[in-house]
């Protein structure tokens, strides 16, 4: 009998993941300016259009123009859809339907390095979604407030949280519909929970609660006072949070990745 | 020639994978020597992929003992597979690449450096035919044109190994001998090959050795030649006509037919000698009897049935 390694054996570390994360990043180069453009323009019109729409109807909100609240929201919300389009629809294809995962797998490589660049790689590139919302709020006066420089993290975190969070459903995934469901599901509801467009003392009690632990609005409570030139509340537990997210999506999807391919 | 001393490069002892109820590979053994070109045949289902995946450890087997270039797999599977080169089923080219590209991206998984790559790009190219091609997309390749990139890539970190999943599926007859040609070339460079395939006429031209495996279990392994000479009557005569039953009941009384098999409208005798039954056939105008040397398919089709198996 052959020992078999278990599911939830984590990946020693090594250096193998580059080549692959290079793949990825030479491919986006490629299709960069309608990666860009498709990454952010429906967050940024979100912005524009609640923020300068709505916000003209909308007293001062947390004692801010709208514009301003919403502003961090939209950081963390691109941020979000980002890293869960590239780990759902992007990562599928190379694992299903490209057969690129399988190519990979023939060279000196192991699943956990294909996963750590995956997951590497849609954090990378919900960061440039998150980058692209910041370089509008500098642009449109929004904010300019050096504390910005502190979403950078918090934008990374988020992107690896919501990045584990998508290669888990990747893994269980049967085909492109059922991340419609996730979308539908999952991370629109979130998005509206999570205090994006509006404060969540506006929730009944119990929602809130719940609603509190959930990583983007553990993201948002980070990114908002840091847009105010704030120091977070509860900083470092809304950290703890994020990182917790991000380390247990990570286990939990190399886990089910594993018992999905290594048949 | 070989040496029948030297150390196999790949050993396969009692190799066993089970998925739910179904043995898909049951019991397998073999063995391949440096330089040999080994053809593992079998029908659709009959475990062939399912064994390379085990061999380069991207499956774990519930029972049994591999052993690729002196390294245990699954343990050393890594290391063995820096010395592998992989020709899969599908091409898996990257599409958004282009042909140099595929093969600069890929060489780069096996930890090798871009300007080693690039300085083997050309040769690799020239080797598949697709000196031309080094900018092309792979969109605007024909399919033999894919299956030799997938060669080159396959090549890409020089390999000892070259494993093949039915390298030749799908192409037209011209580019299945181009490759052939150029897995013949390997071959004299030394390179050893572990070829899966259902077309008895390339394992007959490349093989010097295959194992006829169905239902994961191993059925028969020799040369190609061995195998027709002991499996099977050396003359085959398939007669066409209107009233095959009649005339498979007369083949089995015919001397010199040893075994008759009726397809359709076809009638297969299977002769020790087939001058007396070439005889009676000629005697009747009515079918068309055609008489030949017994081939490895014969072979094939007696050892694994004449089911479909789709």
């Amino acid at each position: 009998m052959m020992p078999s390694r278990s599911l939830f054996a984590l990946p020693a570390p090594s250096l193998r993941f580059v080549p692959i994360y290079l793949r990825n990043l030479l491919v986006w180069r490629k299709l960069a300016l309608a990666s860009v453009l498709g990454n952010i323009a429906d967050p940024l019109i979100t912005l524009v259009a609640f923020g300068y729409g709505l916000g003209a109807l909308l007293p001062r909100v947390e004692g801010v123009p709208y514009i301003v609240f919403l502003a961090a929201g939209s950081v963390c919300m691109s941020t979000a859809m980002a890293a869960s389009f590239e780990a759902l629809y992007s990562a599928y294809s190379r694992m299903q339907v490209q057969q690129t995962w399988a190519s990979i797998l023939n060279a000196p490589v192991e699943l956990e390095d294909v996963l750590i660049a995956e997951w590497l790689w849609a954090a990378t590139k919900s960061m440039f979604s998150g980058l692209a919302i910041i370089a509008v709020m500098l642009a449109l006066n929004i904010s300019r407030s050096p504390t910005l420089l502190l979403l950078l993290p918090v934008i990374m975190l988020t992107g690896l949280a919501f990045g584990g969070i998508g290669l888990c459903f990747n893994a269980l995934a049967r085909g492109y519909d059922f991340f419609t469901y996730y979308f539908t599901l999952v991370i629109t509801p979130m998005v509206f929970i999570s205090g994006v467009y509006y404060p969540m003392t506006a929730l009944p009690e119990w929602l809130a609660t719940l609603a509190h632990w959930l990583p983007l609005a553990a993201a948002v409570d980070l990114a908002r006072p840091l847009v105010l030139g704030q120091w977070p509340a509860d900083a470092a537990q809304r950290f703890a949070v994020l990182v917790a997210y991000c380390v247990v999506s990570f286990v939990v999807a190399l886990a089910l990745t594993r018992r999905r391919l290594r048949t | 020639m070989l040496s029948a001393q030297a150390a196999p490069v790949i050993d396969v002892q009692g190799l066993v994978k089970i998925y739910g109820t179904h043995r898909a590979v049951d019991g397998l053994s073999f063995q391949v020597r440096a330089g040999e070109c080994f053809g593992l045949l079998g029908p659709n289902g009959a475990g062939k992929s399912t064994t390379l995946r085990l061999l380069l450890g991207l499956s774990q087997p519930q029972d049994g003992r591999i052993e690729l270039l002196g390294l245990p797999i699954p343990a050393r599977a890594r290391e063995a597979r820096a010395r592998i080169g992989v020709v899969p089923q599908t091409d898996a080219l990257d599409p958004d690449f282009s042909v140099a590209e595929n093969l600069m991206v890929f060489g780069r998984y096996f930890g090798m450096r871009s300007s080693d790559i690039a300085r083997r790009i050309p040769d690799l190219l020239d080797f598949a035919g697709l000196g031309g091609k080094r900018d092309a997309k792979i969109g605007e390749l024909s399919g033999g044109m894919k299956r030799r990139l997938t060669l080159a890539r396959a090549l890409v970190n020089d390999p000892e190994i070259l494993f093949l999943d039915e390298p030749t599926t799908g192409l037209d007859p011209q580019a299945r001998h181009l490759i052939w040609e150029r897995l013949k070339q390997l071959l004299k460079q030394g390179k050893t090959i572990l070829l899966t395939t259902h077309f008895m006429d390339e394992a007959e031209r490349l093989c010097g050795r295959l194992a006829i495996v169905d239902h994961g279990r191993l059925i028969a392994q020799s040369t190609p030649a061995q195998l027709i000479a002991r499996e099977i009557e050396p003359q085959v005569i398939e007669i066409v006509g209107d009233a095959p039953l009649a005339w498979a009941e007369r083949a089995s009384r015919t001397p010199g037919c040893a075994r008759v098999e009726t397809i359709g409208e076809t009638v297969f005798a299977y002769c020790t000698d087939p001058h007396p039954l070439a005889a009676a056939l000629e005697a009747d105008p009515v079918v068309r009897g055609l008489q030949r040397r017994a081939n490895l398919e014969d072979v094939f089709l007696k050892l694994t049935g004449r089911d479909l198996r789709d």
